[in-house]
């Protein structure tokens, strides 16, 4: 038998188990009445005490989603999902939004911290504090943590600190009532409420996430995080994050998440909206590791996610790195719209997929201003029975002249049972734009894995230092402290089905 | 020591070790040379345990532990090194990563602490320059972009870290340049030590003149057929195969 087959065989027997963030917290929930109509959305938005203009947005979505249908072009199969048959609105019991760390229940706590996020904020060193560019302990960047616990915020660490610099970091929930005039101003601007039938619903019944504003000319002095944590049942998770950069900002943001392990299936349909001013530059990164289901494809997320960045600014940047290794199905194209004049998009993205995970994932970059360039690094890895599509659209208008885009996409291929797909849309329609792709698919090699074993290394520990090696590009992109961990979080979720 | 009885091993089915008898006691270095297609490199694999590579028959033990009923990685970790013909290339990984996961493996199989980047990139350091290889050797990915004797090099640099009981180098020699050719000898005669043996297989005699062999064989059709000191290689160097084959 070769190798690769008999390490799928040896290892498919000990799937179970390898998600290691799969527990559930007791805690107490108040939950709007199962199902959706508009009264679940006039609920959300009352817990939420939000003003009269946000709660017709809210109902012009819903009633938009009402008439619209669940796309069926992307390459992944389920059974149909019943909206009816969900809470729309889960949230620990409390009376007011916490008003500081030491207010949050320690259930919650104690969560976050076996997930392994820092909800305490480290104490500056002192003397550090006012040098202000680069505040360390130990060497180490301190994180900014919003913690969003199914339908709600429970924390946000450092928003003193942060607001020194004006910049402001909270639940999108309470920028609603302290900066109402940004979050109007900005909201559904870049994925308007009838984009598409999942960033509807979102509009409709979003509950919580992030808002970062980053004033002019300001660099944000540490990395910002998002976590957002399922814990739930029957519950879907719809969070809108909303990022703006103001002129010359410069900001580094990443998401993380995780899921009980369950078997049914739940939703997740975020909304992800940046803006790019002029010379600003927005990284946005993600490590998704929603709970993928078992071996045999009980429960696990499905994860309908919206993801987009307008550059609206000249020689604005943004660039999305995502290493997507959870969820049952992922349908997911952070995509950016190139409006500035020299502003540039990237994607880099690894996504795995092991067991009876399906992924249907890519990236826009559409093309408006002159010399926009792009560059797009898909990283595709199956295994098990897993299904892995990239999906890719890159629009030049006619407007874009000198644009440029640069495609490079690789699968990688683990055992005879899994299968990868390369969809890349080109549409040009300016003369003067360049627009390359490049495409590869291969295999983990025999001689490879026989080389790594020779010199001691376990099966495991060989596809998952060849599994590295393949998404190095990527992960390279990832902030140092993340990019370890991405690593770990590779290899283990191959573990249990590929070594 | 190294001790091989009755050894036959088959490829695809095909028959490619017909009993080999062979013993390299602890501290000696053997050198096995043969005509191409001879079985030198599928001798090795089978030691080392290659998918594939089916043992039908025959025994190999190191220093009395049965290899052949053990995975590659715990052969590797009871002591058996290849220094392979053709290095294979991890694209994308860190020769440093590399080199310090597999030492770190190693002395996990030996109940030894692992070594922590600092510790590592100081020993590191230290065979580098006794191979006189560059450090940037380190940070390109494994094999990649090497030239051929580059990858020889890092073979003996894997060696020379891990420290195995049992090296097995096949044609380490082929594609380095003379100066390259003392280097790597250097290599393998810094390792000699009463509880170290080692295999080298090669073509050429030359690479015996630095690294002097206890004992030379040799493999014809996936048999030994010969075994005599130094001087074989020399005899063979002179007069080719055709005479042991007439010997034999
Ligand atoms: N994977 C394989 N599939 C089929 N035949 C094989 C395979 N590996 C080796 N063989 C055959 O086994 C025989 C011995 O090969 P091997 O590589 O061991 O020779 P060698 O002595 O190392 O030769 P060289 O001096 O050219 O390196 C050859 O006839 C070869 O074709
Ligand atoms: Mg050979």
């Amino acid at each position: 038998m070769p190798a690769v087959a008999e390490t799928l065989d040896t290892v498919q027997s000990v799937t179970e188990g390898t998600y290691k963030w799969g527990f559930e917290t007791e805690i107490e929930m108040d939950f709007a009445p199962k199902g959706l109509n508009e009264d679940t959305v006039r609920f959300i938005s009352a817990q939420k005490k939000e003003p009269e203009w946000l709660l017709e947005w809210r109902l012009k979505a819903f009633a938009t989603w009402q008439k619209m249908q669940e796309p069926r072009w992307p390459a992944v199969k389920y059974p149909p999902i019943d909206y009816q048959d969900a809470y729309y609105y889960a949230a620990p019991k409390k009376k007011d939004g916490p008003k500081s760390l030491d207010e949050v229940d320690p259930e919650l706590l104690k969560t976050y911290a076996k997930l392994g996020i820092p909800l305490k904020e480290q104490a500056i060193l002192a003397g550090v504090e006012g040098v202000g560019d680069s505040p360390s302990e130990g060497g180490r960047m301190p994180i900014a943590v919003d913690a969003v616990f199914d339908s709600v915020s429970v924390a946000t660490s450092y928003k003193e600190r942060l607001a020194k610099d004006g910049i402001i970091f909270c639940a999108i929930s309470e920028a609603v009532h302290e900066h109402p005039e940004l979050v109007k101003q900005y909201l559904g601007t870049v994925v308007p409420p009838g984009d598409n039938f999942y960033a509807a619903l979102n509009s409709a019944v979003f509950t919580d996430g992030s808002f970062v504003y980053i004033p002019k000319g300001v660099r944000c002095p540490m990395e910002l995080s998002t976590y957002f944590r399922i814990n739930a049942k029957s519950t879907g998770q719809f969070e809108r994050t909303l990022i703006i950069a103001d002129e010359g900002a410069v900001v580094s943001y990443l998401e993380g998440c995780t899921a009980p392990m369950r078997d049914e299936n739940q939703l997740h349909a975020a909304v992800v909206e940046l803006v790019a001013l002029d010379d600003s530059q927005i990284k946005y990164s993600t490590v998704q590791n929603w709970y993928p289901g078992d071996a045999e494809g009980r429960g696990g997320i499905y994860n309908f996610v919206t993801k987009r960045a307008q550059c609206r600014g000249k020689r604005s940047k943004v660039s999305w790195t995502q290493v997507e290794t959870g969820s049952a199905i992922t349908w997911k194209y952070p995509s950016c719209v190139l409006l500035g004049d020299d502003s540039v998009g990237e994607f880099y993205s690894v996504a795995i997929t092991n067991n009876h995970q399906q992924a249907d994932t890519g990236t826009k970059m559409i093309h408006v201003g002159k010399r926009t360039t792009s560059t797009i690094v898909s990283k595709g890895i199956s295994a098990g029975k897993g299904q892995n599509t990239y999906r890719g659209l890159v629009r030049v208008a006619p407007t874009a002249s000198g644009a440029r885009n640069f495609t490079q996409c690789d699968s990688l291929l683990i055992g005879d049972q899994c299968g990868a797909h390369t969809v890349p849309y080109i549409e040009n329609r300016n003369m003067s734009a360049k627009v390359e792709h490049e495409a590869t698919t291969s295999r983990i090699a025999e001689d490879q894995l026989f080389y790594c074993r020779q010199r001691g290394l376990s099966e495991e520990d060989a596809v998952g230092m060849i599994v590295n090696g393949f998404c190095r590009e990527v992960l390279k992109e990832l902030p140092m402290e993340f990019a370890v961990e991405a690593q770990k979080l590779l290899q283990i979720s191959l573990e249990g089905s590929v070594g | 020591m190294l001790r091989i009885e009755g050894l036959t091993a088959e490829v695809d089915g095909k028959p490619i070790l017909k009993g080999i008898d062979l013993e390299v006691p602890a501290g000696e270095v053997h050198a096995i040379m043969g005509p191409n297609g001879s079985g030198k490199s599928t001798l090795s694999y089978v030691l080392a345990g290659r998918e594939g590579y089916e043992v039908t028959g025959g025994s190999a033990t190191l220093n009395g532990v049965d290899l052949l009923g053990m995975e590659p990685e715990e052969r590797a970790a009871a002591g058996v090194f290849l220094a392979f013909q053709y290095p294979v290339e991890l694209p994308g990984v860190g020769n440093a990563n590399f080199l310090r996961t597999a030492l770190n493996a190693i002395r996990r199989g030996k109940g030894e602490s692992e070594l922590d980047a600092m510790q590592f990139l100081k020993l590191a350091r230290a065979r580098l320059k006794e191979l006189q290889m560059s450090e940037d050797m380190l940070k390109r990915g494994v094999n990649v972009g090497f030239s051929g004797g580059e990858k020889k090099r890092n073979e003996v640099l894997q060696m020379a870290l891990l420290r195995p009981s049992l090296a097995i180098l096949d044609e380490t020699d082929s594609g380095l340049d003379i100066d390259a050719l003392k280097i790597v000898a250097d290599g393998v005669n810094a390792l000699r030590a009463p509880d170290f043996s080692a295999l080298v297989i090669t073509h050429y005699q030359r690479l015996l003149d630095y690294i002097v062999p206890d004992k030379v064989h040799v493999l014809m059709q996936g048999r030994i057929v010969q075994t005599g000191g130094p001087e074989l290689a020399k005899q063979l160097e002179a007069s080719g195969y055709a005479s042991v084959q007439a010997a034999a």
